[in-house]
């Protein structure tokens, strides 16, 4: 029971209050490059989504077998950069020879993301908070989505705002900028939020 | 300083490196996936905007349609007819021929037709046309808000000096992406050499449409009279002209009471038509008055 707990809460503070784009501000690069439309979003979301769960397992084993062995936890960085970066390729390549249809629906999403700050950051905050393997899987799988709801609603917002009548300066990223402002303020108010 | 250390975090990293390396040259192997290079091939003579006009997710999509069959060879109108033939011959077809198209707004409204209201809102066509059936009383005339502009990849369209949209046909590519961007379905495809269109879609005749716009037509069929081609007719309540019979003669741009189809003709162009008409139906009455004297005598 107390196992569940401890998962529901990690899962609530990965989506919603220590969401990784507007509390962290981890993955904000994608978040702002690959926003301009909700179904190329949607695609960022999932990749980064289903990477960062498969970089919390494979990165957690990594730490705790080979780093941890040696003592070379301050080599966490480097190692963790390499592993992702293999790791993404062997998706990609995976995914192309058995599911062209996810390969072609993550399409150029999936290289984008092997430098993804957001990937890197869940993979040193799970050693950071010393979770374990499920803890760790569970907070790679929710932070990627509390990622695809912060890039969703953002791209749905300048969807709109592109027909916006908005001074000529607050063209483009300007206005996005502010948007993203707004709403990581909105999302400020679930920072209350706790389980019993 | 322990040089073990050094030597161990050297080694472990760097057997990490050589493990990952090796899977991944292991997985390039048993994943490989072959793929025809005819692809990229066809690719490379499509005109790569990913401009979408071909209905295919961006150039390699439509290069994938292409090798499997699915699209003719002539599915990427941008790429033009040399890159046509190119394709066909990458594909064992023939060339496929016919002149090329561009683009053209079926309306010459804009600021002459009557305003309902004053749109404030999204600068866009689809949402203009969602608040009370938008703000012009024609309900088949360009609401010039620019989603075709936006729409093309090519700048070849803008908004008219009269408010409506107008296409640049040296720079359309006929991928037609504004045509599906259109809510009111004004863009048509034209031959580019063809100079004569009618510059309306009013289906509605007489007075309802007269009572809307200055330049609308009301399909009152004088230019039907009037062509000697049998190119113009009216269909629904507005002129269409038939491309394979026109001649470019400019008679029914002449006839025209509402200057509905370009290029407009000026008033002196009209009178000097009108007045040769005049001499030619006095010269023909007095012809018939002299052939029914000499029937007489």
């Amino acid at each position: 029971m107390d196992q569940i707990t401890n998962l529901l809460s990690i899962t609530l503070g990965a989506i919603l209050v220590n969401n990784f784009i507007f509390s962290q501000f981890l993955g904000c690069c994608p978040f702002l490059g690959v926003s301009k439309k909700v179904d190329t979003a949607v695609g960022m979301g999932i990749a980064v989504t289903f990477v960062m769960g498969l970089a919390s397992a494979v990165c957690y084993v990594v730490d705790e077998f080979v780093l941890g062995r040696f003592g070379l936890d301050y080599m966490q960085t480097v190692a963790f950069i390499l592993v992702i970066a293999a790791l993404v390729q062997f998706i990609e390549m995976f995914l192309q020879k058995s599911m062209p249809s996810l390969y072609t629906a993550l399409g150029i999403y999936l290289p984008l993301i092997t430098t993804n700050c957001a990937v890197l950051g869940v993979v040193l905050l799970n050693v950071q908070n010393s979770y374990n393997f499920i803890e760790s899987v569970v907070y790679g799988i929710t932070g990627g989505l509390g990622f695809l709801l912060a890039i969703v609603l953002f791209a749905s917002i300048r969807e709109r705002l592109v027909f916006a009548d908005y001074p000529k300066a607050f063209e483009g990223f300007p206005i996005a900028l502010v948007t993203a402002g707004l709403m990581a303020l909105a999302f400020m108010g679930f920072s209350g939020l706790k389980v019993w | 300083m322990d040089i073990g250390n050094v030597i161990a975090a050297v080694v472990v990293l760097g057997v990490l490196g050589a493990v990952f390396g090796f899977v991944l040259a292991v997985a390039s192997k048993i994943f490989e996936v072959k793929k025809d290079p005819r692809e990229e091939e066809i690719l490379s003579h499509l005109a790569g905007a990913n401009c979408g006009g071909c209905g295919y997710p961006g150039c390699s999509g439509c290069a994938a349609a292409i090798l499997a069959g699915e699209a003719p060879v002539n599915a990427c109108a941008p790429a033009g007819a040399e890159n046509h033939a190119a394709i066909a011959a990458i594909m064992g077809e023939a060339a496929p021929s016919g002149e090329r198209k561009v683009a053209f707004v079926r309306c010459n409204g804009g600021t002459n037709a009557v305003k309902r209201y004053e749109y404030i809102g999204v600068k866009d066509c689809l949402s203009a046309t969602k608040v009370a059936a938008g703000p012009l009383e024609c309900q088949f005339g360009c609401l010039g808000f620019g989603s075709c502009v936006a729409a093309c990849q090519f700048g070849a369209m803008s908004i008219g000096p009269n408010g409506a949209a107008v296409v640049d046909p040296d720079k359309c590519t006929d991928c037609m992406a504004c045509a599906k961007a259109c809510p009111r379905h004004l863009i048509t495809e034209v031959p580019v050499s063809k100079k004569v269109h009618v510059a309306c879609a009013n289906q509605d005749k007489g007075k309802a449409a007269m009572s809307v716009c200055s330049h609308s037509c009301i399909g009152c069929g004088l230019c039907q009279k009037e062509c000697k081609k049998d190119a113009i007719h009216v269909v629904n309540g507005v002129a269409v002209i038939d491309y394979d019979k026109c001649v470019g003669c400019k008679l029914c741009t002449k006839v025209c009471p509402r200057d509905a189809i370009l290029p407009i003709a000026t008033a002196e162009e009209k009178e000097k038509y009108k007045a040769i008409k005049k001499a030619q139906a006095e010269k023909a009455a007095a012809a018939k008055a002299a052939e029914t004297a000499g029937a007489a005598q």
